[in-house]
């Protein structure tokens, strides 16, 4: 028997006036999956994901979040339920990092502890001592890792992330990613990753969907787009990352001969 | 300036009155702008139309925006009862209140327009209520800009509330009205210094709040917030202990308008009911028009007042029916309103007059306004600003067909100073006035008796005429200052060398006549 899914659409819509930024989107994602919702900019790929915590409302369709609909929950209780990480971090410059951390059990009237905190820092690979700082004082990828903190506080079993290293260099951008994938396993989470970056996709995900004008137009493994299919969006976005990392391959011959 | 420190010092009850009043406006400002504030973040039209308020109020003069507030609350009443007070602390407060609004409102609208958007995304994301929104994040982000405005609106404020002594409050602005008036620099600069050194300590204390706030340093700002309550609990302490212990005796508040012949007659009355026993207020510097209501209404009890000004202005009438007559209507119109009550008259008139420099009066060969009318295209008239408006100006310029080159306002202190050094050919002097003699000025005939005559009058509110002991009390000074005693008094205060406070003025008089 297969397991019931962690996250369903079921004929998703959104429209901005003439423009159907998401159409007609179905899709079934079981627990421990994680995918990478790929396309260029406008496809609709972020639009889809906001659908999942109502930052976006969906004008056709539902989105089930563990076979119950997200319409029907209360709306601060449902993102509570799911992490949720995004390009601006959006940390609380107000608060320190602990407190960052620690806001969304609060809302819940839950008071994290200090062990708490540091458990949570120390799995994003940062010193506990960090929870008495302001984010003014912590560099780009400390402050995402504390974003990524603040999103499992809630022991959430889905981590929603939208281009969540778009702003960061590429070093701290890869020991990042890895950071995520390995407590995506540790955390049997399960996770939906936005990103325009197909190379991210195809090394840090399990399951990569394609979209392309509000629809989704591939929807495969990393190996089986590799391999050549999901279609002609699909083999564009791939074809990039491959052709970088054969030029990089024969020059790094040609520097050894 | 030897007596300029103990003016200073003297200042307590003005402080504190300043103070609350200022306290109460910038608090009022806050309660006001904040709402609206948050509401305008919600709603773009309620922005615009919040600030859009917000500014054009900030376009009226301050002294306009006070002055209008009497009208407005006379109107209320119709809805809030008698008792509704038209003068004082409430018009102050409501004109400040509204002029605090902009800065505060400005501030808390631009610091929420310029929240990172990916603070709010994430306030959102992890599921925050709008109220928890508004509480745990754009409050405390907006808090250090809001603070800003809030420090704005404190030093209009405090600089602004000077300008309530025009409608009866008691404020730092009555020494600099009074010291204007005569001509006492000492009494301004006390004025000006106190003020402007409360400005600048709310300044200071606000601006440690609001940096508190940026920094996100609790001691700072609490111990501000701790300084600024502090100061409030003082002024309030000092206004209201003396009621508090008991010495709050029924007080008998007695109106003053703008001249220095007001502030002394306040006090030769204001002395005489002490004497009795009373508890006396002093209302000084109030406008003229405001005056007359005020009296009526009861927001004081006392007033003096004149017969040509009540005959022309309260009464509406035109014409000059003579000394005499148009006294006696003046009492019966009094008596059918039955609101105030003529006591009756001091015995001097301070009737509007036109002067001239003795010596300019000879080489142009004026002795009176039909010689004037002659060469007067070639001259310059200085009035004070209410007299160009009076109908007294327009009918003596129809009577004797008078065409001035230049017609200049001045306070009253000024208009003399703009004669002896030119600035004027030909002033709206008034008779009383003691400058006259000094100043060897010509005062010219008025053949075709166009200026109604200004009997000095005893107006009585709606409580003090029913006060028999009152009555009784002030009874000695009817009839009893002719002319040169009131000019002389007048003098004492207005001449620049060896100048008498309108209280020491006042008890001269006293003496003079007898009292």
């Amino acid at each position: 028997m297969t397991p019931a899914p962690a996250l369903e659409f079921d004929r998703v819509g959104r429209r901005y006036g003439a423009i159907r930024a998401v159409d007609g989107v179905s899709l079934s994602i079981a627990p421990g999956e994680f995918v990478a919702l790929v396309g260029a900019s406008g496809s609709g790929k972020s639009t889809l994901l906001k659908t999942v915590n109502r930052l976006v409302v969906p004008d056709a369709g539902r989105v089930l979040y563990e076979g119950e609909d997200t319409a029907s929950l209360p709306l601060a209780a449902l993102r509570r339920k799911l992490g949720y990480v995004f390009q601006g971090i959006g940390l609380f410059p107000h608060l320190t990092v602990g407190e960052n951390i620690a806001i969304g059990p609060r809302l819940a009237g839950e008071r994290l502890g200090r062990e708490r905190i540091a458990q949570l820092l120390e799995r994003v690979e940062l010193e506990p001592g960090m929870a008495a700082r302001l984010p003014e004082a912590l560099s780009g990828g400390q402050r995402q890792r504390v974003g990524v903190a603040r999103a499992l506080a809630g022991e959430p079993h889905l981590l929603l992330m939208d281009e969540p290293f778009g702003a960061l260099d590429p070093v701290t951008r890869a020991a990042l990613g890895n950071t995520v994938r390995e407590l995506h396993e540790r955390l049997a989470l399960t996770t939906v990753m936005v990103t325009h970056d197909m190379a991210e996709a195809l090394l840090l995900a399990s399951r990569v969907l394609v979209m392309d004008g509000g629809k989704i137009v591939a929807d495969e493994a990393p190996h089986a787009l590799l391999a050549g299919r999901g279609g002609a969006v699909a083999q564009e976005l791939v074809a990039v990352p491959r052709d970088q990392a054969g030029r990089l391959a024969q020059m790094t011959r040609e520097g050894a001969a | 300036m030897s007596d300029f420190w103990p003016l200073l010092l003297g200042l307590g009850d003005e402080l504190a009155a300043h103070v609350l009043l200022s306290a109460a406006a910038i608090g009022l400002g806050i309660a006001m702008a904040l709402p609206l504030a948050v509401w305008a973040g919600r709603s773009e039209s309620v922005a615009r139309v919040a600030l859009g308020f917000a500014s054009l109020v900030q376009t009226i003069p301050a002294l306009a925006l006070l002055a209008l507030f009497f009208p407005i609350l006379l109107s209320l009443r119709a809805v809030f009862g008698e008792g509704l007070p038209t003068l004082g602390f409430l018009p102050a407060l409501l004109a400040l209140a509204l002029y605090a609004l902009l800065p505060i409102l400005r501030n808390a609208v631009t610091a929420q327009a310029n929240l990172d958007p990916g603070v709010i995304e994430a306030a959102d994301g992890v599921g925050m209520s709008r109220w928890q929104k508004l509480r745990l994040v754009e409050a405390p982000l907006a808090a250090p800009f809001v603070m800003a405005g809030i420090r704005t609106a404190a030093v209009w404020t405090i600089g602004a509330a000077t300008l309530s002594t025009t409608i009866g409050q008691q404020s730092l602005g009555d020494p600099i009205f009074a010291g204007l008036q005569t001509q006492n620099w000492a009494l301004v600069l006390a004025g000006c210094l106190a003020s402007a050194g409360l400005a600048l300590s709310a300044d200071l204390l606000l601006g440690l709040i609001e940096r508190g706030f940026a920094q996100r340093r609790r001691a700072l700002w609490l111990g501000g917030m701790v300084a600024v309550l502090l100061g409030i609990a003082a002024a309030l302490a000092a206004q209201f202990a003396p009621a508090l212990r008991g010495d709050a005796r029924d007080t008998v508040v007695i109106g003053a308008k703008q001249f220095s012949e007001q502030y002394i007659l306040a006090r030769l009355i204001g002395q005489q009911l002490e004497r009795a026993g009373y508890a006396v207020e002093y209302r000084d510097g109030l406008g003229s028009a405001v005056v007359h209501s005020a009296v009526t209404s009861g927001a004081i009890d006392i007033a003096i007042d004149y017969t040509g000004t009540l005959w022309t202005n309260q009464m509406g009438r035109e014409g000059n029916p003579g000394r005499e007559a148009m006294y006696q209507a003046i009492v019966e119109w009094k008596r059918d309103t039955g609101e105030a009550r003529v006591l009756g008259r001091l015995g001097f008139e301070n009737a509007y007059a036109f002067a001239m420099r003795e010596d300019r009066a000879q080489e142009l060969g004026v002795r009176s306004l039909a010689d004037l009318a002659r060469v007067a295209p070639r001259l310059t008239v200085g009035g004070d600003p209410e007299f160009f408006e009076r109908p007294e100006w327009a009918a003596v310029r129809e009577a004797y067909g008078l065409r001035f080159a230049r017609q200049r306002n001045f306070s009253a202190t000024f208009m003399y100073n703009a004669l002896r050094s030119g600035g004027a050919d030909v002033i709206s002097a008034y008779t009383s006035d003691g400058r006259i003699a000094a100043d060897r000025l010509v005062v010219l005939e008025d053949p075709r008796g166009a200026l109604p005559s200004y009997d000095a009058l005893i107006l009585l509110g709606p409580e003090a005429r029913r006060d028999e002991k009152l009555v009784e009390t002030l009874q000695p000074l009817l009839g009893a200052i002719d002319v040169e005693a009131m000019r002389e008094a007048n003098f004492a205060v207005d001449r620049e060398d060896d100048k008498r406070s309108p209280a020491q003025a006042a008890r001269a008089l006293a003496q003079r006549i007898g009292l």
